[in-house]
């Protein structure tokens, strides 16, 4: 199994990258670490006359902390941010993410820019973001500019990003988000989740949840966001009847089509059993530390 | 398609060839050098019969292209040991029955050594976990985990380069 023909270009920059897109248009695609893209080019769903490999450009593949937030180059592999300690401690919602990504050897090859840009509506990143407020940096040879995630992701395998732009960093808030949780049911180990559920709480000294975001990976053209879900659990207690009903909540706004993974009745209530067991365990984390 | 040279370190020997854009790394390894211990199993990332080293990173080598190993350094089964002078990992699976069939063993093998470079003596869990993305139909995992936790402790032993019966 091979993909079919086609020329191979790999540019040393981002500018570089972005005039090569400008010059072969829908002819070309971005090549990251190649875990979602190679498979498909494989089956032929995919056929670009031209590749554009990022992985020769310099000084896309980082973690840094920078304050208030977490920088996270688009080149940095899967791996890299379930192995990072800084990741664990300031985001932890992001690095339980990370672990469960595919399995140990597609996350050596996967990257953060590839898992976001490829959109795949069962990719698990996607609903972290959205779900953490993160912004994401995108660049081409004309300057660059900062979306936000919940923009970023418009339907299924599509995203804000225009033609000759690349996603060059992802930028992930720390305070807010260090009490985040990500779940997600898998049929099997290393396959794509059948449901998957982001929730990140803000809370009060005397346990109120002021705010909530929560965010659902499988269930939807794109990532899905609960907001009524968000708003029966802001300004309340946490309590099983509160957590119970914006479970269901988060259930009915679930948008789920069945497929070999399960029926949509199915998936609709696991997205209620497992935003339930997100919301613990996001509302955990604190006494945790 | 116009050919392009592509070269990287296999197994500490520089290779360079003239190559397709498309031609995986698998391919190249096999076809191009004759690398045939890294084997080609279901060839959708799924099963890591491929799996090879590459700058000491397991990845399933059907879904990189070889393109995307110019200039890095690749590990294969051959390249870490020889029926005359075992790896540790490679004696622990003899040793402890971690192979019926054989066919995943490449990738089984390489996986661990990722894992033993960085977790010189894991625990079950750990051992599973980094096994996930190595798929065996054979043995039902439990002598493959036995043989990790041997490879662990004969390496601890500094026992490298034996024979079986050496040990």
């Amino acid at each position: 199994m091979n993909p079919k023909s086609f020329e191979y270009h790999a540019p040393k920059s981002v500018a570089e990258a972005s005039s090569l897109a400008e010059e072969y248009g829908m002819d070309a695609k971005f090549l990251a670490g190649g875990q979602s893209l190679i498979p498909l080019m494989k089956l032929r769903l995919l056929s670009p006359s031209h590749l554009i490999d990022l992985g020769r450009i310099p000084g896309l593949s980082y973690i840094r902390d920078e304050g208030n937030h977490l920088a996270i180059g688009a080149m940095e592999r899967i791996a890299g941010i379930a192995r990072s300690d800084l990741v664990r401690r300031q985001c932890p919602i992001l690095s339980q993410c990370a672990h469960q990504i595919a399995d140990p050897l597609v996350r050596n090859m996967g990257t953060i820019g590839g898992n976001l840009s490829h959109a795949d509506p069962t990719n698990d990143m996607p609903a972290v973001m959205v779900a953490a407020g993160a912004s994401i940096v995108v660049a081409s040879g004309q300057g660059s500019r900062v979306i936000p995630a919940g923009d970023f992701f418009v339907d299924t395998f599509t995203t804000a990003l225009k033609g000759t732009e690349v996603l060059v960093e992802v930028k992930i808030p720390i305070g807010p988000t260090r009490r985040g949780a990500y779940l997600k049911l898998e049929r099997q180990a290393g396959d794509f989740g059948i449901v998957g559920v982001a929730a990140v709480l803000e809370m009060s000294s005397d346990g109120r949840c002021l705010a909530a975001r929560i965010a659902l990976t499988g269930v939807g053209p794109t990532v899905v966001k609960a907001t009524r879900a968000e708003e029966i659990l802001k300004g309340v207690e946490l309590d099983k009847n509160t957590i119970d009903r914006a479970s269901r909540a988060a259930a009915e706004e679930a948008q789920p089509s069945g497929d070999l993974r399960g029926s949509a009745e199915y998936k609709r209530a696991m997205v209620e059993v497992m935003t339930s067991r997100t919301i613990q365990a996001a509302a955990r984390r604190r006494a945790e530390r | 398609m116009t050919k392009v040279r592509v070269s990287m370190e296999v197994n500490q020997q520089m290779r360079d060839a003239q190559i397709e854009p498309r031609m995986l790394l698998v391919s190249f390894l096999r076809e191009e050098l004759g690398l045939t211990g890294t084997h080609v199993g279901c060839e959708t990332t799924n099963c890591g019969a491929c799996t090879v080293l590459l700058d000491g990173r397991g990845v399933k080598s059907c879904t990189v292209l070889a393109l995307q190993a110019e200039g890095k350094k690749v590990t294969t089964i051959e390249g870490i040991g020889t029926a005359e002078n075992l790896n540790p990992i490679q004696l622990a699976f003899w040793e402890k029955h971690g192979l019926q069939c054989g066919f995943c063993t490449p990738g089984m093998i390489l996986a661990s050594y990722e894992l033993l470079e960085a977790e010189p003596d894991p625990d079950e869990k750990v051992i599973r976990e980094a096994l996930s993305g190595n798929l065996c139909r054979c043995t039902g995992y439990v002598n493959i985990i036995k043989s990790v936790k041997y490879a662990a402790k004969l390496r601890k032993k500094g026992m490298r380069g034996l024979r079986k019966g050496a040990a």
